[in-house]
């Protein structure tokens, strides 16, 4: 199989990540050979396996839903990129 | 006594329970070394202030009982230390000041442990070289311009440059047992669920295990005594008897079975890794263990395998890097603008082309082929590894398909860089534990790992394979401090 740019182009947008055009060849050829070591799976007949989704063989743990962490907002919004003490900024979305 | 930080941390232990030293002493001496260590960068952040002022309050009024009592260690910057600067060596949390502590941390503090700083690592903990980290590389104390391994590559650097008597790292697909293979130190990557994830940066949650990292088992086996424990706060820990792995450490391992899995011995692995093999054979015969031919045949799936698994994982994690609520944000027309300016800045390349394979392999007319088929080759490689308990105790075999390489040598070819994992990776899959234990040197005197991997919940017992053998072997670091002028 052979990622092309309007792939690469398609996942940046899915990742929400800017790739310009150079980016986009680079990434293409990196991809493409990472795929080409991939592909070795399919020499695998997989039909009627299960898929193992976690290794960790307990059950999850139930817990009351409680509220444990109190009057937080300040410890919240104290990384927040744009200073506001009370919300997190961003840019205008409502026109 | 200048040769503080030479000494083990079992050794530095005795010394505060005898007086002999206090926490004040000890812990000037490895700022002192760190000071005079910044060649290695190994640091991201110091904590040097803070920590001495810890140890002075320690000596005030010191509490023997403890399992670490007034030692200071680095840690791997992956770990969210409350009010310290958390990076995960990326511009994008670059800001970042945690108000909270992970749980494996603050296990260290309960127990006396005292921190000296964070440690340096590939960005998110992807890279098998700590070239990935937007703070630069991690020279290694065996020699100029050689990597030192990673993902946990401060963390190997500083234990091995002796900057800190013990430290963490986390391992995904080999992050904490490579580096150490690299560095002649021991690292421990314990059972998936022995060790809570809660406050460490995620990067493929399925796998992500924190683990002890050290100069000799019996340190390495203390540590992972203090940061095990069952945590509520991640889901997937596990509430399971965990041992006093120091204290029951013994070297008697007589009647052990030990699988050699024969898919471990791959195309064009070099001699000298054959050669380590087989007295790491000859090495537990001499202990009284039995070695037994074992067959993992889908070993040569994992690395594919995990090529799927952890983008897929990682590239959900990392979506909560947006610029909002934390770290780094670029300016943007717009708010989607914005999201995509920050992830491309603020993500570096390593980081951004896995975000990509995980999308691609998630997404629509594409999961069933790669992510599904990828969890399918898991339960295949899980299964090798639960026919073979049925024979052995545990499985001995390389840490690496190689020694340490130079900086720059691998960084062009992503593929050449992920076959460094090809022994580690599998243990991850199967979420079992694994340790890697300085065993020799190559022909350039750069050491070399082999690694010893148990059922899950066993690593009692791998510490004591491990410790019998770390006797036999008689290991020495070939530490010539270059760096220090």
């Amino acid at each position: 199989m052979s990622i092309d740019l309007k792939t690469i182009k398609h996942i940046s947008k899915l990742s929400r990540i800017s790739v310009d055009e150079k980016k986009a060849e680079k990434l293409a050829g990196d991809l493409n050979s990472i795929f080409d070591f991939i592909e070795k799976l399919n020499e695998l007949k997989t039909d009627n396996i299960e898929p193992l989704t976690s290794v960790a063989e307990t059950t999850l743990k139930l817990r009351s839903d409680e509220v444990k962490s109190k009057n937080i907002r300040e410890q919240i919004v104290k990384n927040s990129p744009q200073e506001n003490e009370d919300y997190f900024v961003v840019p205008k979305v409502i026109e | 006594m200048s040769d503080i930080t030479k000494q083990s941390l079992t050794e530095l232990v005795e010394n505060i329970k005898n007086k002999k030293l206090s926490s004040t002493d000890i812990t000037k001496a490895f700022i002192e070394r760190s000071e005079n260590s910044k060649e290695l960068n190994a640091y991201i952040t110091e904590d040097y202030t803070s920590a001495l002022d810890k140890a002075k309050k320690f000596d005030q009024k010191p509490n023997l009982n403890l399992k670490l009592p007034g030692i200071p260690m680095a840690v791997k910057d992956l770990f969210c230390t409350k009010d310290v600067k958390t990076t995960a060596g990326s511009k994008i949390l670059n800001n970042f000041i945690p108000t909270y502590e992970s749980t494996v941390t603050d296990n260290i503090w309960k127990e006396g442990g005292i921190l000296l700083g964070k440690l340096n690592c590939d960005e998110f903990a992807m890279g098998s070289s700590n070239e990935t980290s937007f703070f630069g590389n991690v020279q290694n104390p065996i020699d100029k311009d050689l990597v030192p391994g990673g993902s946990s590559g401060g963390s190997a650097s500083a234990v091995a440059g002796q900057l800190t008597p013990i430290t963490i790292g986390t391992d995904t697909g080999g992050s904490i047992r490579q580096p150490a293979s690299f560095t002649g130190t021991v690292g421990l990557k314990p059972t998936y669920g022995s060790c809570s994830r809660y406050g460490i940066v995620a990067f493929a949650s399925s796998l992500d295990q924190a683990g002890p990292m050290a100069q000799n088992v019996k340190d390495c086996a203390l540590l992972q005594e203090v940061i095990s424990s069952y945590d509520s706060k991640d889901s997937t820990s596990v509430d399971f008897k965990r041992n006093q792995y120091s204290k029951e450490l013994t070297n008697n391992i007589k009647g052990k079975k030990i699988g050699i899995p024969k898919e471990y011995r791959v195309d064009g692995m070099p001699k000298e890794i054959e050669d380590l093999w087989q007295k790491g054979i000859q090495y537990v015969k001499d202990c009284g263990a039995k070695t037994i031919d074992i067959s993992l045949p889908n070993t040569s799936y994992a690395l594919p395998t995990y090529y799927i698994v952890a983008p897929a994982e990682a590239s959900s994690n990392l979506a909560r890097y947006d610029g909002v609520k934390y770290g780094f944000r670029a300016k943007g027309e717009n708010l989607i603008d914005m999201y995509e300016k920050t992830r491309s800045e603020g993500f570096g390349a390593e980081v951004q082309r896995r975000i990509m394979i995980g999308t691609y392999v998630l997404s629509s007319g594409y999961y069933d082929a790669y992510y599904l088929k990828a969890q399918k080759v898991r339960k295949l490689i899980k299964n090798d590894f639960d026919e073979a308990y049925k024979k052995v105790d545990a499985i001995l075999t390389p840490s690496t398909p190689s020694a340490a390489f130079k900086i720059g040598e691998k960084t062009n070819d992503p593929v050449s860089m992920y076959l460094n994992d090809i022994f580690t990776v599998p243990v991850n899959l199967a979420g079992l534990p694994g340790i890697s234990i300085p065993a020799g040197h190559d022909s350039k005197g750069y050491p070399l790992g082999l690694q010893i991997i148990g059922k899950a919940f066993d690593e009692q017992n791998i510490l004591n394979i491990a410790y019998a053998m770390e006797q036999k072997i008689n290991f020495k670091n070939k530490i010539t401090d270059w760096w220090i002028k």
